[in-house]
């Protein structure tokens, strides 16, 4: 899940739509840009320094990550609109029982130094990327592949620990067999039905076979086989890219150059944007939110999305006082996100009421009873918990603007239910995430996810299902995992998803943690920009892009 | 002379390896595990974390991190970035930027601070006196980002005369504004005391002397009366060259500026003991030598002073 530290709160991600142009002064009827300007036209967009260097599998923050999303194309891509994946890359993805996969490619596309894409470029990248000594931050996305405990081993005491991890046993995984040069099986360890759906995702992307004998230099140089190729990285200044010539996927991008101009104040960039030296922002900052500043400034060059993403409060149910299902009900009903979401986020985002951000696939709206308001409710179940005695903390990272609506929650809680609820400032991320990771918590903290690629499954098992990759407060409710297991390992996506459906529900008993809001994307573009959309996780599709 | 010389430069030693270490320590003492916070809300796997602990020694003690960093130093290599990039780098290409943005600042508060401040101090309780007095309140008064903020929407956004950002070619003509906002809190207090000082040598007897001479009032002001009245205007600047480059962070920010205040901003915030210290060291570097040069000045400006 990318959600960059510092802009955790402004990452936001989109449905997506298209903007017909309205500056468009030859008032012709195409429905865009004029095609002279663009193909040759350049534009430049806003960004951050990327924290890694670009190798897909490695890359989880945002503005290396976007870089990531346009050099690549995947055996599957996600549709602007949100919807389910389609075949990208992929000829055919075939399977029977969900566990075993017969993956075909197309045939003749190229990577950017112009070798040919072939299903050993699939195969050498994940086996690289599972295997734990090359310590890829995306490792365990991997997991699902027959043969991962063998190149994948755990440190048996922690990094912390004195001990290392062994040497894992082999380098490749057993399940991934090379067929032919467009053919290539995937053994999964257990049935997956969403497997063919993760298969957008950055950290399945092909390499090129320069990339093994150097991922160094590949890091700094990266090529890809997307619709962008690229051409230069400044450190802190700026990334250049240009358009893939012989991209035969999809359509070809319609500009010519995109620059990436790395910017360390978004303020700055905005009036960057207001000036019409950025062509496209993707997050408007705070200060021009405020009173809706931004509409005034740019008219109808503000775009307004949804996004992915869902901000959470969290209980950490190893701590004995958070263990009555009751207490924690309590608690998520004393609430008022309505209110929290108009007076904090002027409206920008919307008070949560599902467990899985409605935006994905197999998602229900509606589905949390516990983010309902209803204060007399939370004293009744308080009082049948026993209340709570002591403080109850609620602790954020300082270094990102989460203080304000942990506040107001705080304040809520206090308010509603007599508790002595305080939000609580942890200077750092890093600090605020080794505590989490360690399990030593003592109260409630936030939390935030955006999901990795859209289906319900990566909003439950990452985070309810004991021993979830992302379950940081150690929830465990043997229905729960007995219920998401069947449901990932269902014949179909649909019966998958009514399972999962299920599962929601008995989460929504437990109430592990507190869904507070969903995300919301203020972008903004120039006047040069006459037509473009949005991806689905709220990036600019440049192959979108008309001047 | 030549033994003052090199009495101060040798003091630059047990200064240089005692700052260093300072803040070497400090950084490591500040709480958090670089590599906890580096993949988001989902926290990073154990193998990524236990790679990059092992890479960057993070496991070994401050005596072994720092004494491997000093030695690596004095070959001339301040070590790599938690991203892999080599610190040689970012200051190769920040400390230029930052440095021009400095000097542009120097030279504006030079200029405006010491002109308002011989004007001001020359007719004392005028017009000229009351409006100098005034803008300087508000200069001071303000915090930097406020000016900085203003400034640039008015110049870049509303009136269209600027770029809003500086690019990265760092052309001079772009400078201005940023150098502008920068000096400005500087600019404000050289003013004052460049009146102050004026105003009380003006009653001085040298003065006078020079006046009853007959000299013609060009020369009293600018060779008696000014030269002498400079060294406080000259402590007050040499050292600011350091406060300027040390505190653009802010300035930088605003401007888009790659200068060192983000790469010291993000180093902080990161725990990278290395980039920190070693661009705080050359500014440390930069501290020490314009002390010196300041204190060489004196004796130029003031004969009286001899160094032996």
């Amino acid at each position: 899940m990318r959600v960059s530290k510092r802009a955790s709160g402004a990452l936001a991600v989109g449905a997506a739509f298209a903007l017909i142009a309205s500056g468009c002064s030859s008032g012709d009827s195409g429905d865009g840009g004029d095609a002279g300007a663009s193909k040759d036209g350049a534009i430049v967009i806003d960004g951050t320094q990327p924290e890694n260097p670009l190798v897909p599998a490695n890359t989880t923050e945002t503005g290396g990550g976007k870089i990531i999303d346009w050099l690549f194309t995947g055996l599957v891509e996600y549709p602007n609109n949100g919807g389910a994946p389609q075949n990208a890359l992929a000829e055919s993805i075939d399977t029977t029982d969900s566990k075993v996969f017969k993956i075909k490619i197309k045939p003749n596309t190229k990577f950017h130094d112009g070798t040919t894409v072939k299903a050993e470029n699939f195969v050498k990248a994940w086996n690289w990327a599972a295997y734990g000594p090359s310590g890829a931050q995306n490792a365990s996305f991997f997991a699902d592949i027959q043969g991962f405990n063998d190149v994948y081993t755990e440190d048996p005491d922690g990094p912390d620990g004195p001990q290392k991890a062994p040497e894992p046993k082999a380098k490749e995984m057993s399940g991934l067999k090379v067929v032919d040069d467009t053919t290539f099986e995937v053994t999964l360890a257990a049935p997956t039905a969403v497997f063919p759906t993760k298969l957008g995702y950055s950290a399945f992307m092909p390499l090129p076979d320069s990339f093994f004998s150097d991922p160094a230099a590949f890091g700094k140089k990266p090529i890809g086989n997307g619709p962008v190729k690229f051409v230069s990285w400044q450190d802190d200044v700026d990334i250049k890219l240009t358009r893939f010539d012989d991209y035969n996927l999809r359509d070809k991008m319609k500009i010519k150059d995109v620059t990436v101009k790395i910017y360390q104040d978004d303020t700055a960039a905005y009036n960057d944007l207001l000036a019409g030296n950025l062509d496209f922002q993707q997050q408007i900052p705070v200060s021009a939110t405020a009173g809706d500043k931004w509409k005034s400034d740019l008219g109808d060059r503000a775009i307004a999305s949804t996004t992915p993403v869902t901000g959470i409060i969290a209980f950490p149910i190893y701590d004995k006082r958070f263990q009555n299902p009751k207490l924690r009900r309590a608690i998520s009903l004393s609430i008022n996100r309505q209110e929290i979401t108009d007076k904090i986020f002027f409206g920008n985002r919307k008070p949560a009421d599902s467990w899985a951000n409605p935006l994905t696939p197999g998602a229900e709206p509606g589905n949390c009873t516990a983010c309902k308001f209803d204060p007399t409710e939370a004293k009744k179940l308080l009082q049948e918990a026993g209340g709570f005695t002591g403080k109850l903390t609620l602790s954020y990272n300082a270094d990102a603007s989460h203080k304000e609506w942990m506040e107001a929650v705080a304040q809520q809680i206090k308010t509603n239910l007599g508790i002595d609820a305080q939000a609580v400032g942890v200077p750092t991320f890093a600090v605020f995430r080794q505590n989490i990771n360690a399990h030593k918590m003592t109260g409630a903290y936030r939390a935030g996810w955006q999901q990795d690629y859209p289906d319900v499954e990566n909003w439950i098992n990452p985070l309810y299902v004991t021993g979830g990759s992302s379950n940081d407060g150690l929830y465990s409710n043997p229905q729960v995992d007995a219920l998401a297991k069947q449901a990932s390992g269902a014949a179909s996506i649909d019966e998958s998803h009514k399972l999962f459906a299920q599962a929601v529900k008995l989460i929504d008993q437990d109430v592990p943690s507190m869904p507070i809001y969903f995300g919301g994307q203020q972008s903004g573009h120039s006047e040069k920009i006459k037509k473009m959309e949005l991806s689905n996780v709220g990036e600019i599709d440049i192959t979108s892009v008309e001047l | 002379m030549g033994r003052y010389l090199l009495r101060r430069l040798l003091q630059l030693i047990p200064v240089f390896i005692g700052t260093t270490f300072m803040i070497y320590a400090l950084v490591w003492k500040v709480p958090g595990d670089p590599f906890a916070g580096k993949c988001g809300d989902r926290g990073c796997p154990d193998n990524f974390r236990a790679l990059m602990t092992e890479k960057y020694q993070l496991d070994q003690s401050i005596w072994v991190q720092y004494a491997s960093y000093m030695k690596n130093l004095f070959q001339g290599d301040f070590g790599i970035t938690f991203s892999g990039r080599p610190i040689n780098d970012i200051i190769a290409t920040s400390y230029p930027n930052t440095l021009k943005l400095a000097v542009v600042a120097l030279t504006i508060e030079a200029v405006i601070g010491l002109g308002a401040g011989v004007l001001t101090g020359l007719r004392r309780n005028g017009f000229m006196d009351n409006l100098v007095l005034v803008s300087t309140l508000f200069l001071i008064a303000l915090p930097v980002f406020v000016i900085g903020f203003v400034l640039q929407w008015l110049f870049g956004v509303k009136w269209h005369i600027v770029n809003p950002t500086v690019s990265n070619e760092m052309r001079i003509s772009e400078l201005i504004l940023p150098g502008f906002v920068l000096g400005s809190a500087s600019m404000a207090y050289i003013a004052r005391v460049a009146r102050t000082s004026i105003a009380e040598n003006r009653r001085a007897d040298y003065v006078r002397t020079a006046i009853a001479k007959g000299l013609p009032m060009r020369r009293v002001v600018g060779v008696h009366l000014l030269r002498n009245s400079l060294i406080p205007v000259v402590t007050l600047l040499g050292t600011d060259l350091g406060a300027l480059m040390g505190g653009a962070i802010i300035t930088e920010g605003i401007f888009g500026i790659n200068g060192i205040g983000r790469q010291v901003l993000r180093a902080i915030v990161t725990k990278e003991s290395a980039t920190v210290v070693s661009i705080v060291v050359v500014l440390v570097l930069v501290y020490l030598l314009m002390n010196l040069l300041v204190d060489l000045l004196y004796a130029a400006l003031d004969p009286r002073i001899r160094y032996e």
